[in-house]
Formats: C-alpha cells, sequence, structure tokens
C-alpha cells in the first residue's frame, strides 16, 4: 500500500500499548497520512490526532441509511464513531476493571505538542510541572527553574552539553558543591543528571524531572558518563 | 483602606458618563417617575454631581436631607438588593439609567453563560461589588472529544481580573473551563475571605492547584470537584487545610483520581463540625468510610468509595466495622452516592438510611435488578436517582412502584456502544411514566425505543421540563413498527407544556422538528444527533423556538440555507454548535458579515486544511468583544 511507502514500515516494528483491538485504528482501513496517529492514546481523552481521523472517517457516510434490523456484531473500528453515544470518558473509564494507577501516565492532557514532565526539588512543598517544549536550549530551562523555585540556585549543569561530562573532574566539582543539580528519569527508568544528552534528545526521552543536592547526585556521575560514552 | 476604595467609587459612580449599553440598540432611557428625570437624559453627569457624602456607604439607609434624587436612588438601591434572579435584574437595569446604575452596583453574583461573550475588564468595568462569580466556558459537546484540546476558555484572563477588582469575592463556579495550577495560586491568594470553589467539567490543573487553595483560603466552606480532571502531581492536598476547627461544610472530590492520605482525611473530618457534603474517591476503602462515618455522624450527603471489602481483610478474615450501625447514625443522610468497586452484598448496610434518601446515585455501581430491589423498595421520599442500565427494565420497574416523588431519573449505559444488546428499554420507560407521575427531567440511554411509550410519558408525566433519550443506536426507527421516532418526541413537546430542555435521537425525519419548532415555544437547549432529512428541519426550529438559546447539532443534514433562516435569532441565543453537518464556509462567512456581534468559530480538527467543501464544525455565539486573540491554530474566526 502507498501508505507503507510513506512510512517506511515502520509499523510493523513499532511499539504498542495498551490492549489489542482497543481503539487502534484496524490496519485495513487503507492510505493514511499520518501512521504514528496509529499509536494508542496514553492519555484517558483520545488525542486531537485520534479524533481526527474518527471525524474523517464518518464523514464520508454522509447518508448512512436507516437500519432495520440489528447488525451483526462489527469490529469497533468500523462502527465506532467519535462522542457518540454521548458518555463522557470518566464515565467510560471508571467502569473498567483495571483502573489506571495514579503513578501511571496522566500528565496533563496539553496540546500535541506539549511534553509535560513533573517536577520535583528536595525540600519544597509543592510538585510543579513544566512543558518540555517550551525551551529550546537546557539554558532555557534552568532559567525556568530558577524562577519557579526561586529561594534555590540550580548548579550550571552540562550547558556545553556533552563536553562537560567528558571531563570527569569538572562533574565531580560540581557534584560536590551545595548548588542543587537537576536530574531526570528517562525512558529506561534511569536516572540520569540534566545535560547529558543533546537538548532534542532530552525532551524526548525525559519523563519527569528532579532537583537534588549536589552531594546525592554524585551516584549518577559514572551512569551518566556510561551512557554517554555508549550513545557515541 | 478598603473603606476609602468605596467612596471613590462612589464618586466615580457620580461623574462618570454613562458606558455603553449592554444591548445593541440602546437602552430607552424613559423618565418614568420624578426621581429619574434628572439623571436619565444627560450623559454628563452634571445635574447630580452633589456627591454623597464621603462616609455614607452606598447601601446605608439612613439618609441626608438631600435632593430628593439623592434619597431615592439610595432607596432604589436597598430595594433591588433583594432582587436575587438575575433575569430580574436584567430587566430592572434596563428601566432607565439611574436603574441601571442602581442595579449594576447592588448585583453581588455575576453570572456569564459564556466566557468570550464579554471580557473581564468589562465586566468589571459595570458591575462593582460583585460576591459571587459564575463562569462557563467550553460547549457541551467539547465533553464528547468533538473539539480538540487547547481551544481556549482559559480561567487566566478572568482571575487577573477578578484579583484586582473585586477583594471581597467570596465565591467561583467554573465549568468546562480551562484552569492552571498558577490560576488556583492567584485565587488562593487574591480573596481573603474566599467561602466557595466549585469546579465542574474543568481541566488543565493538578492537586498542586487544590494545595494553594486548601492552604491559603482560611474561610473555605466549599470546595466542590465534579467531573473535573486532575492530575495526580502526587502532593498531599489534604494535610494542607489549616489546622484547628476548619469552616467546611463541603467537599467533594470524588472525580480526583489520586490517592489520598486518610490520615490527614480523617483529622480534617474530626475538626470540621460543620461539614455536611462529604464525596470521597475510590481511594478511600470501606473500612476508611467507617471511620469517617463515625466521625461525621451530621453528614447530609455522603459518597462513598471503594464499596466493598479488600481482598487482604476478607483472607484476614478481620471482622467487620458494623456498618449497618455507622449507616444509621446517620439521621440526617438524605444524599448517597459513589457504590464504586461494589460488592452487592454490602448494599444492606444502607437500609436504615433509605426511608429519608431524597437522592440516590448509583451510576458507578454494576448492580442487578434483585440488587437493587431491597434498598429502593425503602426509598419512598426519592427524588433523584441515577443509574446504569445493569439494573434492566425490572429495576426500573421496581422504581416506578415506590418512588411516588421521583423527580429526575438518569440511566447511563454500562456499556457504551451501538449494536449491542440493551439491558433498558421501552419497558422501563413505559413503567416510569406510570409510576413516576411528577418527574420532571429525564436522561435516558436504551438500544431500542418505541413511540407507544414516549407518547405515553409525554401524557403521563406532565412536569416534564428536561427529556433526553439517548437511542444508542444511530437512526434506529421504533423497534417495534419500523417508523421513525418522529411521533414520540412529537407528543413530548405537545404535551409537556413546561418543556425547555430536548435531545432527540433514533431515526428522525424533518416531521419531527416541525413538531419541535410548532410546539416547543419554551425550549432554551435543543440536542441533535443524527438526525433529520433536509435544510428544512433546522429551519423548523429556527423560525419556530423563541426562546432557543443553546442548540447543539452533529452529523446531520442541514447546510447553508437553513443556517441563514435563523438570522432573526442568533443574537438571542448564547450559542449555535454544528459539526459534520452540510455548511460550506461561504455560508458561514455569509452569517459573519451579517452579524457582526457574532464570533463564528470555524474548528477543524488538528492541522490539516479542510480538504472537504463542508465546514467541520461551527461553533459561534453572541459576543460583545469581538474576535478573540486566544484561539489556536485549528479555530479559523470568519469575519
Amino acid at each position: 500500500m502507498e501508505a507503507l511507502g510513506l512510512n517506511m514500515g515502520f509499523e510493523e516494528t513499532e511499539l504498542r500499548l495498551g490492549l489489542p483491538g482497543n481503539r487502534v485504528l484496524s490496519e485495513g482501513e487503507g492510505a493514511r497520512k499520518r501512521g504514528f496517529s496509529e499509536t494508542v492514546d496514553l492519555k484517558l481523552n483520545l488525542s486531537s490526532k485520534d479524533t481526527s481521523e474518527k471525524v474523517k472517517s464518518f464523514q464520508k457516510e454522509k447518508n448512512p441509511l436507516p437500519r432495520a434490523t440489528d447488525p451483526p456484531a462489527k469490529p469497533p473500528a468500523k462502527t465506532q464513531v467519535v462522542g457518540w453515544p454521548p458518555v463522557r470518558s470518566f464515565r467510560k473509564n471508571m467502569l473498567g476493571v483495571v483502573q489506571k494507577s495514579s503513578g501511571e501516565e496522566s500528565d496533563m492532557a496539553g496540546g500535541n505538542n506539549a511534553a509535560f514532565v513533573k517536577v520535583s526539588m528536595d525540600g519544597a512543598p509543592y510538585l510543579r510541572k513544566v512543558d518540555l517544549r517550551m525551551y529550546n536550549t537546557y539554558q532555557d530551562l534552568y532559567h525556568a527553574l530558577g524562577k519557579m523555585f526561586s529561594s534555590f540556585t540550580i548548579g550550571n549543569c552540562g550547558s556545553q552539553g556533552m563536553k562537560d561530562f567528558m571531563n570527569e573532574s569538572k562533574l565531580m566539582d560540581l557534584l560536590n558543591g551545595s548548588d542543587y543539580v537537576p536530574t531526570y528519569e528517562d525512558k529506561d527508568g534511569d536516572w540520569m543528571l540534566v545535560g547529558d544528552v543533546p537538548w532534542g534528545m532530552f525532551v524526548e526521552s525525559c519523563k519527569r524531572l528532579r532537583i537534588v543536592k549536589g552531594t546525592e547526585a554524585i551516584g549518577l556521575a559514572p551512569r551518566a558518563m556510561e551512557k554517554c560514552k555508549n550513545r557515541r | 483602606m478598603r473603606q476609602d476604595l468605596t467612596v471613590q467609587q462612589m464618586s466615580e459612580d457620580d461623574d462618570r458618563s454613562p458606558p455603553l449599553d449592554l444591548r445593541c440598540g440602546a437602552a430607552p432611557s424613559i423618565n418614568r417617575a420624578r426621581n429619574c428625570s434628572g439623571e436619565a437624559v444627560s450623559g454628563s453627569g452634571s445635574s447630580t454631581s452633589s456627591s454623597i457624602p464621603a462616609s455614607v456607604p452606598v447601601t446605608v439607609t439612613e439618609y441626608q436631607s438631600q435632593y430628593p434624587d439623592q434619597v431615592l436612588e439610595i432607596v432604589l438601591e436597598n430595594v433591588l438588593q433583594f432582587l436575587t434572579s438575575r433575569r430580574d435584574r436584567n430587566a430592572a437595569s434596563l428601566v432607565c439609567k439611574s436603574w441601571w446604575r442602581a442595579e449594576a452596583l447592588t448585583r453581588s453574583e455575576l453570572f456569564i453563560g459564556n466566557c468570550y461573550a464579554v471580557s473581564p475588564d468589562r465586566a468589571r468595568g459595570r458591575f462593582r461589588r460583585v460576591r459571587s462569580v459564575v463562569l462557563k466556558g467550553k460547549p457541551r459537546f467539547a465533553d464528547f472529544n468533538l473539539m480538540p484540546p487547547d481551544w481556549g476558555a482559559h480561567f487566566g484572563p478572568w482571575v487577573c481580573v477578578l484579583a484586582n477588582a473585586y477583594p471581597w469575592l467570596e465565591k467561583v463556579y467554573l465549568k468546562r473551563m480551562s484552569i492552571t495550577d498558577d490560576d488556583l495560586a492567584l485565587l488562593a491568594e487574591s480573596f481573603s475571605g474566599f467561602k466557595e470553589l466549585t469546579l465542574v467539567c474543568c481541566e488543565g490543573f493538578g492537586t498542586c492547584g487544590l494545595a494553594f487553595i486548601a492552604s491559603k483560603c482560611r474561610q473555605l466552606r466549599v470546595l466542590d470537584l465534579i467531573e473535573t480532571e486532575v492530575t495526580d502531581d502526587e502532593v498531599d492536598w489534604i494535610s494542607l487545610f489549616p489546622e484547628g476547627e476548619t469552616c467546611l461544610e463541603s467537599l467533594i472530590f470524588d472525580c480526583v483520581d489520586c490517592a489520598i492520605n486518610f490520615e490527614a482525611l480523617e483529622k480534617l473530618v474530626a475538626r470540621s463540625p460543620f461539614l455536611r457534603k462529604l464525596r470521597l474517591n475510590r481511594h478511600v476503602s470501606i473500612r476508611q468510610l467507617y471511620r469517617l462515618m463515625v466521625r461525621a455522624p451530621q453528614l447530609t450527603h455522603l459518597g462513598t468509595g471503594k464499596y466493598g471489602p479488600s481482598e487482604v481483610a476478607q483472607r484476614q478474615g478481620d471482622t467487620e466495622p458494623d456498618y449497618i450501625a455507622a449507616f444509621a447514625a446517620c439521621k440526617s443522610l438524605v444524599c448517597l452516592s459513589g457504590f464504586r468497586e461494589i460488592t452487592p452484598d454490602y448494599l444492606s448496610a444502607i437500609y436504615p438510611v433509605c426511608a429519608n434518601l431524597t437522592s440516590l446515585n448509583f451510576s458507578y455501581a454494576t448492580i442487578t435488578a434483585d440488587q437493587l430491589k431491597p434498598v429502593i423498595c425503602n426509598c419512598h421520599k426519592l427524588q433523584i436517582f441515577w443509574a446504569l442500565d445493569s439494573i434492566c427494565d425490572e429495576g426500573l420497574q421496581a422504581v416506578a412502584a415506590t418512588c411516588k416523588e421521583l423527580r429526575e431519573l438518569r440511566v447511563f449505559p454500562m456499556n457504551a456502544q451501538e449494536d449491542v444488546e440493551g439491558p433498558v428499554s421501552e419497558v422501563g420507560l413505559q413503567a416510569i411514566s406510570e409510576g413516576c407521575r411528577k418527574l420532571q427531567s429525564i436522561l435516558y440511554f436504551c438500544q431500542r425505543m418505541t413511540n407507544a411509550a414516549v407518547i405515553a410519558m409525554s401524557s403521563n408525566c406532565l412536569e416534564l421540563e428536561v427529556f433526553r433519550l439517548c437511542i444508542m443506536g444511530r437512526h434506529r426507527p421504533d423497534h417495534a413498527t419500523g417508523e421513525p421516532m418522529d411521533e414520540g418526541f412529537g407528543a413530548i413537546v405537545r404535551n409537556c407544556r413546561k418543556l425547555t430542555r430536548l435531545a432527540v435521537s433514533g431515526l428522525l425525519t424533518d416531521r419531527a422538528f416541525g413538531y419541535i419548532g410548532k410546539y416547543g415555544k419554551l425550549i432554551r437547549t435543543l440536542s441533535v444527533a443524527f438526525a433529520g432529512d433536509s435544510d428544512m428541519g433546522l429551519k423548523y426550529v429556527l423560525e419556530g423556538c423563541p426562546k432557543l438559546q443553546k442548540l447543539e447539532i452533529r452529523d446531520s443534514p442541514f447546510g447553508d440555507a437553513a443556517l441563514r433562516s435563523g438570522l432573526h435569532h442568533y443574537y438571542n441565543m448564547r450559542f449555535l454548535w454544528m459539526s459534520s453537518c452540510r455548511l460550506t464556509r461561504q455560508g458561514c462567512q455569509e452569517i459573519a458579515q451579517a452579524m457582526p456581534r457574532l464570533v463564528v468559530e470555524v474548528i477543524r480538527s488538528d492541522d490539516e486544511e479542510e480538504t472537504d467543501n463542508y465546514v467541520e464544525t461551527l461553533y459561534m455565539y453572541r459576543s460583545l468583544e469581538g474576535p478573540r486573540h486566544d484561539a489556536p491554530k485549528f479555530v479559523t474566526i470568519l469575519r
């Protein structure tokens, strides 16, 4: 199919989450411009991309004929229309057997382009959230974090990207200081020092941020350097 | 300092020129009585610029022997204090400029049905002394994913203005607004006397925001979160309520799907002697519920959390607390809800309170008719009943047999899909119509229905104000006769003379809309989906329903000609929503050009260009402000 050509055949290798048949638009639906939108949404609501797919597929049937008899059970992808029946999603969800635990992804449903992550700081009573896509560099991020937790200073960590991490002694100096150091949890579940990867890669892999005292982050240094070397 | 502020405002009141009238045509400045004559005519404010003495606040009952106008104005303001209905106040404000000003000074409850109809500054400019604000944002169909996220309805701009303008603000009620944690922080910090926060169908914030409210609003009486999305920021907001006795009267957080620090909650309940309404989330176990009930037997409204034993307790064979005694001790309980993840055996615990219940919400409980019956047969005073269709027609028959006082019924689907067998049908509806003759409001989801049952309801339930029937299969006809559902809905509008809200479904031709236009003279809200044959359908409604304020339509074959037929009425409406219909961009453009005070939004899902001839979604509303400045990329405002 033409779609495969455009998508470079990623669909087969794409990791999908959730139960099979769960809102994933079936493969047989024909060529589509955006293959990635078929990834099951982690958020409670349908993403707008998902919505557009379904609304478009419905708009094609502009004059559906009245049905005199109940048709036999069809695969969900064909008969389900966005927002119909008009039952709010929280009502639909709460009847499910498995409720999402509070630890799981329920990050604020921003637009498709938002990447909200929780930010906690040791000693601060409240968590905050930041949208990583609002920033273009690590400096911007530190600036914003600094404003949010203004009574603490955040050490200048890795502003030159990977270079600093390769310099072991420089890194150790930083971590031995009393400044706060931002760390983050990446997709693999590892806690890393912020700044060890190029900004774009960081935004993609960061799941949450934690600002810790320099001394506490020392344990992360070797791992950070390991990962840096491996990525090279 | 505050006193001075009031004085300043008052002298401003006298000196300023009358602001623009909020109606398109200027309000007639009628010289009704001699007390108005000095003020109504001139805009310069010269005639009565004798200022009220500085020490006299506007609402004082004593008066100086000044000009009779002044005295009568003060009297007027005192009288207007007693007008609470906003419709009455709107009418009063149109009598003349003097009444307009007096009303503006004495209105303490501000209701804004569409946050984009008026700007925060304009509202602040007219109403100077507001204690309570109601703000509504997104249209209802946004609840069903028909609108992309980030459309708007931000509370931010409002809270900034409110914070400056109304330091005495006590109550905020928001519906379908987008709220951030920072907004809540600002709210918490700005109003020292803040008492009530109610958020319905809102989103955009997390437990962070709740933490600000809990910790800073020392006079808080009401914190109600209803069907609102709250992110789990892992903040223990419950422990942030102030130490010592609280003023809390109502704490509703069943939609906050985060773990709760139970010890803190228990202590909070223990030190809240005025607490009457408590609705827990599903993270509170039944044992914990017991402890809370023991602390708060004065509760009138209770929403349980998880209603069943935990597996751990069962395995350990712990002795169970005496739940029946706990319920029996709550002598004032009139409203019960919750019952999440229910173990039906435990329902017997609520028997002691059934006789007093006026409201029972089982819409999260998958119980059968047999499980419902022993409960419902005692609920003679029940007025509000919400349930899942798992109770089947048989359960509804049991309701009809006992609940003669029923005013409101909602039956939600356990399985919200089409093309499945449904457990409730026309049988249940018929039974309810025969047993519950005082019914005022019904929302009924089903898979099949007949005209006969709907007609029966129309003649049995003459008090109906809200009739919302959702036959989940699209275009389903009367399953007994194969005919459209036109006659059923026709009977509803014809016989139910008090009907103000209607939602239709099933197979419907233009005829049904003809009936609605002909008989639905009081209808204010109409919801239409997958219905009608042609433009005539919409025309009938727009031409026939003079009170129509909110019209939401999806997937129906109405086009530009139909849209044009409503030009005479759109300024009287709060909004019109039409999605997946047959509107073209030109058609919408015409409306935008013909009606400058209408904001005509064309909404695409996502960034894709419109490939179709037809507009995906039209959302239009009257507004004094013109196109909004916060519209996202997928919204185009036509001019």
